[in-house]
């Protein structure tokens, strides 16, 4: 019984990576082929960049058990570091491709640390408590980057807090212009790079689910008294799921904001965790291949919707709704299980 | 099976979601932009757009679509040069522009009006940059706007030229001496007015005696601030700032009664036209704008008289910009002799061309000139709130 639940999981994550291969093969035909619009074109690297925010929030609320409201907080923290490090680097290294990895690899580090820093006084709470204080720690990065001044020149570089205090000698470049955020940014950003980024989340998050690590973190959201019991180090595991997810958060934001050429702390504000919550919640939690379903297809929707003009908003919010209703409904769910041939034995159906 | 289930579902969204994104190639679908569709298609400009729509800052993007819209149907009516005007909504934000901008491309457009807002429109400006599209935005300040990019104009002043302008203003009128400042931090908009409007001020010897800020979150309270600056004594608090906070802060004030001088800068623009605002309340707020529709110019009358019989409200400077945009675009198409059936890159390559060496006459401006940057040279206009309406100052 269970070599055959393993089984599954394992098959299961190879279905994910199977489906987010294909997918990128068949855009990329179409894109090379140029029967995609620009406007469907213009979308994929945004979402790369959010399936990945999905996937690693789904590891903090669907597989640790913990509600994060401050994901974006590590999105943005991944974004202004990952990208001035991409414009520190304009120079010295002139290949977009290795500026682009530095870049995320840059994002996913601070946002690591960050993780880390923030973990030590939150993982102490649970439930509602640790929510409020993570939607706190969101605000106070936002904050924080809208008053951060960065600049480079030849002696390195600068920082100073709520006014521009970092004078730059000549030929010097403000990185970060605290509410102005970072402008000029190169776009290197390019899809193959967001696959690549998806599929090394993937990698990460199933390794760490599937291994001992990960059913301890599964303990852990199961029955924390339990767990601590048999000895499972709460805290330890705890972190190492928080930080992971932050950094593959971080690494999201650094390939969002070299997609764009131009990036402000505002944009990733308490809607933007919501957002990503969003995708989590209606994808299912600890279901990663519904993240990503959830999230490529919450992104394109509101694009998709245009034709609506004036309503669009609220017809999304309608389609939100029913999508919610219809993906939680029982008599649908055995509705469509009918039409499975092969399945005599579905759960659902009874 | 939940797995299978989901496999389906995905499938399902994913065909939804792409037919959708398919079928936006076909004409441009029936909506609030009909009327201007209406135009002989072939021959027409396809002049397209982003602005906030909805949200927050929907005033402006509406306001610069419908003056648009009011321009582009004069001049269809005139014959000769034709336009067919598309607006997409950004909802004031840099990703969505982009995926607007992108939407507005598919349609086919061929000279862009770039975005309202400031940062969506550094976004935008990057695209229709790269993929060589002239834009002309009717009031995207900011100077990272325009900042490299040879294909991006204008029709507003940029944010630092409005700070030094008010001062001057202030200075020359010698409207205050002791002035309080409250601007919003996290607002590039708002900072970059802020900067160069204490930087002059103290070259001028106007004495800053209060500088307080706010942010996104905390904009609803301004008791602090405005203690602060009555506390300093401050005769006049310049505000640049768009005018839902600004609003807020003339009725707290009003409530302690604090009386001094207003002054605000063009985001102050649509305070009056704003829902559940006692308007009594901005009597005798000053405000530098280029735009004043209580202008006895005949051309501006029938502007205004055109856009109340529509809209049912007193444009505003964004409108304004927005018409004078349309028809800047048709002065330099006429005299470069262009057609529609250019292509983008050629239509880019000729308007640069036009714009750096034409002057224009609008209705927010007479004599406007463009330098090889893209920042319009026009003189702004002092205006007072009397009796809930604009008057010019001088």
């Amino acid at each position: 019984m269970k070599s055959l639940k393993l089984n599954k999981t394992t098959r299961r994550n190879y279905l994910t990576y199977l489906l987010v291969i294909l997918a990128y093969v068949i855009l990329q035909i179409l894109g090379s082929t140029g029967s995609i619009s620009s406007s469907l074109k213009g979308m994929l690297v945004p979402i790369c960049a959010y399936i990945v925010m999905a996937i690693s929030l789904n590891l903090t609320v669907g597989v640790l058990g913990e509600l994060s409201l401050g994901h974006a907080g590590f999105m943005s923290m991944g974004a202004f570091t990952g990208v001035t490090a991409a414009i520190a680097l304009q120079d010295a290294i002139p290949a977009a491709p290795l500026r682009m990895a530095i870049a995320l690899a840059v994002g996913a580090a601070f946002a690591a640390l960050t993780g880390f820093l923030i973990g030590i006084p939150v993982l102490r709470l649970n439930g509602d408590y640790l929510a409020i204080v993570t939607l706190a720690f969101g605000e106070i990065i936002k904050s924080i980057f809208n008053n951060l001044y960065v600049g480079v020149d030849k002696k390195g570089l600068h920082m100073s807090l709520l006014s521009d205090k970092t004078s730059l000698s000549e030929g010097g470049k403000l990185i970060i212009a605290g509410p102005m955020g970072i402008g000029g940014i190169q776009k290197i950003s390019t899809f193959t790079a967001g696959f690549i980024l998806v599929m090394i989340t993937l990698i990460v998050v199933f390794h760490l689910v599937n291994s001992r690590a990960g059913r301890a973190i599964m303990a852990i959201r199961d029955n924390r008294i339990a767990a601590e019991s048999v000895g499972v180090n709460i805290t330890k595991y705890k972190m190492m799921a928080f930080v992971t997810s932050a950094a593959l958060a971080g690494a999201a934001g650094a390939l969002f904001a070299m997609n764009y050429s131009t990036i402000v702390a505002n944009k990733f504000d308490f809607n933007t965790s919501i957002l990503v919550l969003v995708f989590v919640v209606l994808g299912g939690l600890g279901n990663m291949l519904g993240s990503i379903v959830a999230a490529a297809a919450l992104t394109i929707l509101p694009e998709a919707l245009r034709q609506f003009s004036d309503y669009r908003m609220l017809v999304y919010a309608i389609v939100l709704i029913l999508v919610m209703l219809a993906t939680n409904n029982p008599t649908l769910k055995s509705f469509f299980s009918r039409f499975k041939p092969g399945k005599s034995h579905g759960k659902e159906a009874a | 099976m939940k797995k299978k289930f989901f496999a389906l579902m995905m499938a399902m969204l994913m065909v939804l979601s792409l037919a959708a994104c398919g079928g936006k190639e076909d004409p441009p679908a029936p909506g609030t932009d009909a009327p201007a569709a209406s135009g002989e298609a072939g021959g027409a400009f396809k002049l397209g757009g982003t602005g906030p729509l909805t949200g927050g800052a929907a005033i402006y993007g509406n306001a610069v679509k419908n003056g648009a819209q009011i321009a582009v149907d004069e001049i269809n009516a005139m014959g000769g040069i034709q336009f067919e005007l598309k607006y997409e909504d950004d909802t004031h934000d840099a990703e969505k522009a982009v995926n607007a901008y992108n939407v507005l491309k598919d349609w086919g457009m061929q000279i862009s009006m770039g975005s309202v807002t400031s940062k969506p429109c550094e976004a935008t400006s990057a695209e229709t940059y790269a993929d060589r599209i002239f834009a002309l935005t009717p009031s995207a300040s900011t100077t990272g706007t325009i900042e490299g990019k040879d294909n991006m104009f204008q029709m507003c002043f940029m944010d630092p030229n409005q700070g030094t302008a008010s001062a001057q203003y202030i200075s020359d009128k010698g409207l205050g001496t002791k002035i309080a400042v409250i601007w919003k931090n996290d607002d590039p908009y708002s900072k970059g007015i802020h900067d160069t409007f204490t930087a002059k001020a103290g070259e001028l010897g106007l004495e800053v005696v209060s500088d307080t800020t706010f942010a996104d979150g905390n904009d609803t309270d301004f008791s602090v601030q405005l203690k602060n600056a009555q506390d300093a004594g401050a005769d006049l608090v310049f505000l640049p700032m768009y005018y839902q906070p600004a609003s807020l802060i003339l009725s707290q004030a009003n409530s302690m009664s604090y009386a001094p001088k207003w002054f605000g800068v063009d985001g102050m623009d649509g305070i009056l036209t704003m829902e559940g605002f006692d308007t009594t309340l901005a009597e005798g707020v000053m405000l530098l704008t280029p735009f004043n529709a209580d202008s006895t110019d005949e051309r501006t009358q029938n502007f205004v008289a055109e856009y109340q019989k529509r809209f049912g409200e007193v444009p505003n400077q964004f409108a304004a910009d927005a018409y004078d945009c349309v028809y800047a675009y048709k002065q330099a198409l006429e005299a470069a002799g262009a057609t529609p059936d250019m292509s983008a890159e050629d239509l880019c390559a000729a308007m640069i061309e036009q714009f750096t060496s034409m002057t224009f006459d609008g209705l927010t401006g007479d004599g406007m000139t463009w330098d090889a940057t893209g920042a319009v040279s026009k003189s702004p206009k002092g205006m007072v709130i009397e009796n809930g309406a604009y008057v010019g100052l001088d």
